[in-house]
């Protein structure tokens, strides 16, 4: 067992070799929002924040973020990037969504006016087949309107 | 009266036959332009649930007691199991229960293509059915693969007898022409890879099988699973709430899910399976590749007078022949016209529709060739595209078109070529090239919605559709609201769920807008009749003179009630309104159309391309919500470039197996790859069709990508790119072969001179 700080709450979790953080996240404390599409590494889906900085969670092993902050996308429901994307229509299908707005939330917590480039270079580990990218740069733009 | 009629149904260019019921009191079509809520930019109403991550997929779905299914699948592109022992796996940790070859129809030992399944393990935990698998003690005979298509033709290799149309008299088409140019396009093979991959969760609740599954058709799934399993269709429940992608790969329920019922009928329990990444781009179908042997043949002055097309399509070993030859013979006018199309059995996992299926790879062929046919000419590009526009290309009429405006609205990107060209530089060479598209999109019956309003002045949309991120459901918010007079806060939808709703359209072909908004209105249009004909009542008015507006029901002298109010009478009592989606015009071909112009940078010294600007133009009929409407243009457009430079499922030539099954390997592309893009629709509605008057919109915008970059190439650096993904390898070819033709062009001046 292993004892892990997720969005601020304390959790105590089995953590044998080889278990994902995405894995406990989704399995054993039911934040389903952080999503699995590849599970290899490839595609952001999974993105969460360990201590501010973001993390692929499907190939982080839990055991590895013990006494580290975990945020998930459940942790950054009222984080105005939400509204934001909403209001941009920067969601399609959804299901790399929650990524990328905890990608997007670390983006503008460095760097509250990010360039188009800037935007760019940080969001580009977070693929979204539905192809909604001009509207998610929109909406990175507009976060705090 | 219901009034039982016999009428035509379209999905992706493949009509059938129906029988329909109409209702009598069709409504008219609304005023054109934007209206209170139809025609506005609406964001999705369950944006707030996928952006937060509270929307449930399929992948989330976790049932009490829960088993999840690992599938053993063939390694080998064709083989036969020649010795499984499935013991030692039984045998494992966690395993409850296994199918051996034969379980389900889908499980076998002779396996014609990669992915195939075999066996399939259901556990306590995804962990242990994988380890299971590991535990399988499975030979094979590998045997030889047949993987190239024209050697498929050849042999007569085909999973469908060749298709060939004719029109006119080609062979004297081209006596006539005075110039003719051919050439051989090949189109790449292409996955879909959705975020979330195929998979479903079955479970019996008593002799119903209750089947969540990210699908694109959930009535496909009930009938599909109903016939196959011997079950009376409603003795199988289809549920899928929120969908995570599907671009034509998830119209039906496929292996995994008759694994899954298999699995949960033998364990009393429910049991998920579900696809990893990896068999996701092995078998979860895609676009098949093409080969296409053009000719083209055109008068000085631009009139197109023969066109001839071979298609090869490598359907893979099961599959349907999708139209590649369509563009070629819908998108001009001209009367001599040959097309012969094959359909290859390879050992090749099969494909799946993909995004406007055949028309994709078509069009790339014949714009290309077209342009190639206009430079020989020296005329225009898009000069001579409205010199070969067609009013019709069979006796039957378009229920609209109006690409002759499309062309008009693309001349100001078009005439940017001047400009852009003048950027260039010594390395990075500059161009402009348009393409046309065509495609259907007119949708069609039987679909059916209800509205339901309550006491509190709410309405809810009820229907047993999916929304599969295209937006559809705020759409259909977006119509009820606007026939009820009510803001969209105040119209819910309830829909995802086979028990909870009538029938509704499946979400391929560009078809869920244009098949269930006209639905969805009649059904509104039914209920706000009836709320009308109880103020009128109530209140001592005649019908005629009420209407229902900003929430109320208003009189014609100045009286207003709230709905709430009217409504409010029934207390507790509901008001249901029904409607059913009308026929298609009667001999009539419901088409969409659009032009594409593409802005690229090609570096000539190292053959990367840039796309810089894409300006898209299509005539959809009425727009219902502008900004979900410029997501799908921009999706679409983005994806087409994924065709065209970077995305490829690259096959071991020696053995057939396939070697892009992960998300680095198969490249698709991210923001960072995106250019400027500029969409535009028409928002012309179409009078023939529905009382809405809407096309669909999902298709249309990839359709024409790849032949605007491939003609925008063409522009910056007098190559001929032919062949699909543009890598950088194929645009060094293209280059030297240009260079090639310069020099020998020179040679041949020298020597006349």
């Amino acid at each position: 067992m292993i004892e892990l700080t997720v969005n601020g709450g304390r959790y105590e979790v089995e953590a044998p070799v080889g278990r994902s953080l995405a894995e406990v996240l989704r399995e054993d404390l039911g934040l389903t929002g952080t999503k699995i599409a590849c599970f290899e590494g490839h595609c952001g889906a999974c993105t969460v924040q360990v201590d501010g900085v973001p993390v692929l969670s499907c190939i982080t092993l839990v055991h590895t973020v013990e006494g580290r902050e975990v945020t998930t996308i459940e942790g950054l429901r009222e984080h105005p990037l939400v509204d934001a994307f909403v209001r941009a229509d920067a969601v399609q299908c959804g299901f790399c969504t929650p990524g990328q707005i905890v990608s997007a939330a670390a983006l503008v917590e460095a760097n509250a006016s990010p360039s188009s480039d800037e935007i760019r270079h940080a969001m580009a580990g977070n693929i979204c087949r539905c192809g909604t990218y001009p509207k998610i740069e929109e909406a990175i733009h507009a976060w705090r309107d | 009266m219901a009034r039982l009629i016999r009428t035509e149904k379209e999905v992706e260019g493949r009509y059938e036959e129906v029988w329909l019921v109409v209702e009598e009191d069709a409504l008219d079509q609304w005023p054109d332009g934007p209206l209170e809520t139809v025609g506005r930019p609406a964001p999705r109403q369950d944006g707030r649930q996928r952006a937060t991550g509270t929307a449930r997929y399929t992948a989330d779905i976790a049932l009490p007691g829960m088993l999840h299914a690992a599938v053993l699948r063939s390694p080998h592109a064709r083989a036969r199991v020649t010795n499984l022992d499935l013991e030692q796996a039984r045998e494992a940790p966690g395993v409850r229960a296994i199918l051996e070859p034969g379980a389900t129809d889908d499980l076998v030992t002779e396996c014609h293509f990669q992915g195939q399944p075999i066996a399939a393990v259901a556990a306590d935990t995804y962990a242990q059915a994988r380890a299971a698998l590991a535990l399988i003690d499975v030979e094979f005979e590998v045997l030889e693969p047949l993987l190239d298509p024209e050697e498929a033709v050849k042999q007569k290799r085909l999973t469908t007898e060749p298709r060939t149309t004719t029109r006119g008299d080609p062979a004297r088409g081209f006596a006539e022409a005075d110039v003719i140019v051919e050439a051989t396009y090949r189109t790449q093979t292409v996955l879909h890879n959705s975020m979330e991959t195929h998979q479903s969760v079955c479970e019996w609740d008593g002799d119903t099988l209750v089947v969540y599954i990210s699908t694109q058709f959930i009535w496909g799934i009930r009938d599909s699973v109903s016939e196959r399993l011997g079950l009376p269709p409603d003795k199988v429940r289809v549920v899928c709430e929120y969908m995570g992608g599907g671009f034509g790969s998830k119209n039906g329920p496929d292996d995994y899910t008759y694994i899954a019922a298999e699995l949960a009928k033998r364990t009393g329990r429910p049991v998920k399976c579900a696809l990893t990444r990896r068999e996701e781009n092995v078998h979860a179908g895609n676009r098949n590749a093409t080969i296409q042997k053009l000719r083209a043949g055109a008068r000085a002055d631009g009139t197109l007078v023969a066109l001839e097309g071979e298609f090869i399509a490598s359907v893979g070993w099961s599959g349907w022949l999708a139209s590649t030859a369509g563009p070629m013979q819908m998108l001009y006018d001209c009367e001599n016209l040959h097309t012969v199309e094959y359909g290859a059995k390879l050992n090749t996992p099969p494909m799946k529709a993909f995004r406007a299926p055949g028309f994709v790879e078509g069009t790339f062929g014949l714009e290309c060739l077209m342009d190639e046919l206009a430079a020989s000419l020296a005329i225009d590009s898009l000069e001579f595209r409205r010199k070969n526009h067609a009013d019709a290309t069979d006796e039957r009429p378009y229920s609209s078109k109006n690409l002759m405006e499309c062309y008009e609205r693309a001349e100001k990107h078009w005439a940017r070529r001047g400009d852009v060209r003048a950027r260039s530089d010594s390395t990075w060479k500059r161009g402009v090239g348009l393409a046309s598209q065509i495609w259907y999109g007119g949708g069609g019956p039987p679909s059916y919605a209800w509205v339901r309003l309550g006491s509190d002045g709410r309405a809810t949309v009820v229907t047993a559709m999916q929304d599969i991120g295209t937006g559809t459901k705020t759409a259909m918010q977006q119509i009820a609201a606007e026939e009820l007079g009510l803001p969209i806060e105040r119209v819910e939808i309830s829909a995802g769920d086979s028990a909870r709703g009538p029938y509704a359209s499946i979400s391929a072909g560009s078809s869920t807008t244009p098949s269930m908004g006209p639905a969805v209105r009649a059904a509104a249009a039914d209920a706000a009749r009836q709320v009308i004909e109880i103020a009128a009542q109530r209140y001592h008015l005649e019908e005629r003179v009420l209407s229902l507006q900003g929430g109320s029901v208003v009189s014609a002298d100045g009286g207003s009630w709230p709905l709430e109010e009217v409504v409010g009478l029934l207390e507790d009592a509901q008001i249901l309104g029904k409607g059913a989606r009308g026929p298609n015009p009667t001999g009539m071909q419901v088409l969409t159309f659009g032009v594409q112009v593409a802005e690229v940078a090609v570096d000539v010294e190292t053959g990367e391309v840039r796309v810089e600007r894409i300006a898209a133009v299509h005539d959809v009929g009425r727009v219902i919500n502008p900004l979900g409407a410029s997501s799908q243009v921009e999706g679409g457009i983005i994806q087409g470039i994924g065709h065209t430079l970077s995305e490829e499922r690259l096959l071991d030539p020696e053995t057939g197996t396939i070697l892009t099954q992960t998300l680095d390997a198969y490249r698709m592309p991210t923001i960072a790859d995106v250019p400027e893009i500029v969409s535009e629709l028409l928002d012309i509605p179409d009078r023939h069709l529905t009382n809405l008057g809407s096309k669909g919109l999902g298709e249309p915008p990839i359709v024409p990508v790849a032949a605007a970059i491939a003609n925008a190439i063409r522009d910056a650096t007098g190559a001929d790119v032919r062949s699909l993904p543009i890598t950088r390898e194929e645009m060094l070819r293209a280059l030297e072969e240009a260079k090639q033709k310069t020099r020998e062009r020179e040679k041949v001046g020298a020597r006349s001179a």
